[in-house]
């Protein structure tokens, strides 16, 4: 990786890391049993990376199982989370 | 076509950051997420479009399996379970990364046989490092909080001797493998010391201590997948990592925040080892505790017109919410003013008592933070604790020899009359007394909470 590509990703990781902290600061506590299993799901996202590292050519490949591994991992991460975090919102309910 | 997919990360990313932020209000929470979901699909689809046909029926067949085990997961798991569910997924998480770390360090210097560049270099063993300590970590967490190991604090002594020496190995082994990077050995022993400093760091920390370590892990996995897409040069990992990150690092903070206590003491365990000895049972006063029955609790609750129910973990453990829930409808119906007082650390996990309570059916607006009831305990009439314990200790705020002193906790004893659904005089995790079931105002109400509070209901409507 160049270093100009490096300085780039570096931008992305701190305003993202800065724009993540002002808005996790104003979620109230109430919610945040749902946040956090909400942004398990999201940290799933190295499902993207999993499918990639699934793309290798050859079946006896280090690269390959262990990407198969990763994505079955990260997709019970995205499903399961996404699912259980509706699950537990709906119930969340104003008489 | 890569700018179509660079463009899908993009939106994927906006959508993750409208997503949390929708997810910060009861009203928009439930959307937020949907909104999130579609990004996480649309990062999905891009990244399908983008490989080659070849592996498509791997990709989907793995796809496949992992939303079935993730729904069945999500359908199947009580409440109660949600935070052994969290540091399950964290783990996951974590383990996901490093395997694709791993992977994609593989298929570099093995198979293809070409240098990695040292940004590279570094961010896989980032990668493997803080992948490895989320999994075995996460892991021991689930046990812990399941039951199948022992919630309490681990000790042994050269304990964190042992962790600093192997961190510091870490270090030196990422060294080595930064100047010969063909050579694969060095990078699989980091992964292993990762695997063994996970187990060991989260070993010494205690049951109730959870909510913090289930927080920290959550941020380490987001770490991990920041770690992994410098990896990878792609900037949805990184925003989405950094995203989740952030959001564990701010939840550690509030817990620790509200057990007045630093990370690094959490961090480093065994809190609550000390005084459960012999020791503190021995120096304090001997504290009388009254004890009331059923049908004479139940002629209290019917004589009050304000009533505030404190729920602990110990609500969860008995499964009580649900009768909780009847009793507060009843007392409503009576003309009760009924309201439910959140420690921020009551449960395992920050925000379990919403969650639990909020199944039950209980409306959300009953729900009230600890800053914004404390002051009202003063002109209520009745109190009712059920499963908490060190949280409404006064020693917190009176005694400063106390292991707890300093921690925000209920005012509970400024009530006029306090009573405690208590299976035993049991000491709490702190392992110290309760001078709250000693006072004056205070009644304990013994009994497992849930077969008492249907007894209490039932008395209550005879009334």
């Amino acid at each position: 990786m160049s270093a100009e590509s490096f300085i780039i990703l570096l931008y992305i990781l701190i305003l993202a890391s800065y724009l993540g902290f002002e808005l996790i600061n104003k979620v109230p506590p109430t919610l945040h049993t749902p946040l956090m299993s909400g942004s398990n799901a999201i940290s799933g996202i190295a499902i993207v990376g999993a499918i990639i590292a699934c793309n290798e050519l050859g079946y006896f490949t280090v690269s390959k199982w262990l990407g198969m591994l990763a994505l079955m991992l990260a997709t019970i991460n995205v499903v399961g989370g996404y699912a259980v975090t509706d699950r537990m919102l709906k119930m969340f309910k104003k008489k | 076509m890569n700018i179509i997919i660079q463009i899908s990360y993009l939106v994927a990313s906006v959508l993750f950051i409208i997503g949390i932020k929708m997810l910060g209000r009861t009203k928009t929470a439930r959307k937020g997420n949907i909104v999130s979901s579609v990004g996480m699909f649309i990062a999905i689809l891009a990244t399908v479009i983008q490989v080659e046909a070849i592996s498509l029926i791997d990709i989907f067949i793995c796809i496949l399996i992992g939303s079935v085990i993730g729904i069945i997961i999500a359908i199947k798991v009580q409440m109660t379970k949600i935070p052994e569910m969290v540091a399950l997924f964290n783990g996951f998480g974590g383990l996901a990364s490093l395997s694709v770390a791993f992977s994609d360090f593989w298929f570099n210097t093995q198979i293809r046989g070409v240098d990695v560049d040292m940004i590279t270099g570094i961010s896989v063993a980032l990668s493997i490092l803080i992948g490895g300590i989320t999994f075995t970590g996460s892991l021991v967490a689930f046990m812990k909080l399941n039951g199948s190991i022992s919630g309490r604090a681990i000790v042994f002594s050269g304990q964190h001797l042992i962790n600093l020496i192997l961190l510091l190995l870490a270090i030196a082994i990422t060294v080595f493998a930064l100047t010969d990077f063909a050579n694969p050995t060095y990078i699989i022993v980091l992964g292993v010391i990762a695997l063994a400093l996970g187990l060991l760091v989260v070993i010494p920390i205690g049951g109730a201590d959870m909510p913090v370590v289930i927080s920290l892990l959550n941020s380490y996995s987001g770490m991990a997948a920041c770690a992994t897409g410098f990896v990878l040069n792609n900037n949805v990992l990184i925003v989405s990592g950094a995203l989740v990150g952030a959001s564990g690092i701010i939840l550690t903070q509030i817990m620790c925040k509200a057990m007045n206590r630093s990370l690094a003491n959490v961090l480093l365990g065994g809190f609550g080892q000390t005084s459960a000895g012999g020791a503190a049972a021995a120096d304090g006063p001997q504290i009388v505790v009254k004890e009331v029955g059923v049908e004479e609790a139940a002629q209290i609750f019917d004589s009050v017109s304000s009533l505030i129910i404190v729920p602990g973990y110990g609500m969860a453990v008995a499964q009580a919410q649900h009768t909780i829930r009847e009793l507060s409808e009843l007392c409503e119906k009576k003309g009760i003013n009924v309201r439910f007082a959140i420690h921020p650390v009551a449960g395992r996990m920050p925000g379990h008592m919403n969650v639990l309570l909020a199944e039950a059916n209980v409306s959300y607006d009953k729900l009230i933070e600890m800053d914004e009831i404390n002051d009202d305990f003063a002109n209520t009439d009745l109190v009712f604790v059920v499963g908490a314990n060190d949280v409404v200790n006064p020693a917190a705020k009176t005694n400063p020899s106390s292991p707890i002193f300093g921690m925000p906790v209920l005012n509970v004893e400024k009530a006029q009359t306090v009573i405690v659904s208590k299976r035993s005089m049991g000491k709490g995790y702190a392992g110290i007394e309760n001078e709250l079931f000693g006072a004056d105002n205070c009644l304990m109400l013994f009994g497992d909470a849930k077969q008492t509070i249907t007894k209490l209901v039932g008395e209550i409507k005879e009334l």
